[in-house]
């Protein structure tokens, strides 16, 4: 701990070291400096969007690669998507009053018979983070709920997550249905829970497998873009 | 084998059990969360025959390393018995153990993980619950080493309802009668949030395993 005549005042900071010192304070999982700085950058004039990305989803990118690395273990992620939460829920209004660019959109939720929602709620949150509109359906869905919510919201992704090996198999009930239902290529389908792997991704019939919530952006802007272009040139 | 062996739950946690194999025929192989009620079956039905060798238990928190663990356990021991059987279900392993004792040509217990073949793996998928979070006795036992602390409660117990906020009841599924491990996982529930159900199993299907085991 530091002595209060160490203390960091965050509005005496310039930009860049304050944008440098958020991305310290995600990494302590620091939720109450994190809303302060972020109203302090708003006062300054920065867009909700340049906040958002410049500072916490930056912020985010390198708490997700020291998690991969195993530097970091889930309880500081925790902390640390905790702390990203206090700033998105002062941006997300002011995100969507100010027009941001949107990426796309994603339907995601944890499978049926799972409640595990850590790494699908840490996804929807850098989801958003990186731009795209997330209906998030929360857990134990069935296939029913999937299709529902694609037919009444068209997205471009299917995010589908699953923390146990007993469940993990539902993800291809839900994409076999897809298929039957002559749906599949409508849809970007990614997975991703602590149980699976590439092999698993590509044996149940999904895009791609996600390690990770960072990864998970990556994939989804790199798929979205290639569906943009096919259509450009289709 | 047949007297009792005294037995430390932190070294079953952290290390497993080796212990000497005098006269036995058939090693289980077996996780050290499982260590206390195999060595109770063999006491109680003098299988003398059979020896046991423990992994860390604590391998139940990192499922993926279980399978290259069981390989190379069985390999070191396989040669010293007439017979190898591993004592571990799929335990998280999404079916990779079990391809790894098909390629040994070992045997396995059936079922996903410890808290169905204890409760009897027909009856477990029958109840079909989601938002039950299960403890055994020796994971009462360990609670701190195998929950509370892997999970950073210790150090931040804020976190809890992230983790635990979908769950609504702990089952803490008893091998043994022992109100005093009853009093701990009811501890266990109210530290987690969560209401507390007792639900006497015994040993379930892994006594009707091992005598199978025993008999061939």
């Amino acid at each position: 701990m530091a002595d209060e005549e160490d203390d960091i005042i965050l509005s005496e900071l310039p930009d860049d070291e304050l944008t440098l010192q958020m991305h310290d304070d995600l990494y302590d999982g620091l939720k109450e400096e994190i809303e302060e700085a972020v109203g302090i950058l708003l006062e300054r004039g920065w867009t909700p969007y340049d906040i958002l990305t410049k500072a916490l989803v930056a912020g985010m990118t390198v708490v997700g690669n020291d998690f991969r690395d195993g530097i970091l273990f889930v309880p500081e992620v925790l902390l640390a998507a905790n702390a990203m939460k206090g700033g998105m829920a002062i941006l997300k209004p002011l995100l969507v009053e100010t027009g941001a660019p949107r990426m796309g959109k994603m339907v995601i939720g944890t499978v049926k018979g799972d409640i595990h929602d850590i790494g699908k709620n840490l996804v929807s949150m850098m989801m958003e983070g990186a731009g795209f509109e997330v209906l998030d359906l929360g857990i134990n869905n069935s296939v029913d709920a999937y299709l529902e919510a694609l037919e009444s919201e068209q997205p471009d992704i299917l995010g589908m997550s699953a923390l146990l090996t007993t469940t993990m198999p539902y993800m291809k009930v839900v994409i076999d249905t897809l298929i039957e239902q002559g749906k599949r290529d409508d849809y970007i389908v990614l997975v991703g829970g602590a149980p699976l792997n590439e092999e698993f991704g590509k044996a149940i019939g999904a895009d791609a497998y996600c390690r990770d919530a960072a990864v998970a952006v990556e994939t989804a802007k790199e798929f979205v873009a290639r569906k943009h272009n096919q259509m450009a040139t289709g | 084998m047949a007297e009792r062996v005294k037995l430390n739950d932190s070294t079953l946690t952290t290390d497993g059990l080796t212990l000497p194999s005098v006269d036995a025929r058939v090693l289980l192989l077996a996780c050290g969360a499982l260590a206390h009620e195999i060595l109770a079956l063999i006491r109680v039905n003098g299988w003398s025959h059979l020896s046991l060798t423990c992994l860390p238990a604590i391998l139940h928190n990192h499922p993926d390393r279980i399978p290259d663990a069981v390989e190379a356990a069985v390999l070191k021991h396989r040669a010293d018995y007439d017979a190898v059987f591993v004592v571990y279900a799929d335990c998280g392993t999404g079916g990779q153990l079990k391809t790894v004792c098909d390629r040994l040509g070992v045997g396995m217990v059936e079922g996903p993980h410890c808290y169905s073949f204890f409760e009897g793996n027909d009856a477990f998928a029958e109840r079909g619950e989601v938002t039950s979070f299960f403890l055994t006795d020796f994971l009462v036992k360990q609670f701190d080493a195998f929950v509370w602390k892997p999970l950073g409660l210790d150090r931040h117990p804020d976190l809890r309802d992230m983790y635990f906020g979908n769950y609504e009841t702990l089952v803490y599924q008893a091998q043994t009668d022992d109100p005093a491990l009853t009093a701990k996982a009811q501890d266990c529930a109210a530290r987690l949030g969560l209401k507390f159900e007792r639900r006497f199993t015994g040993y379930g299907d892994l006594e009707t395993t091992l005598r199978a085991v025993a008999k061939d």
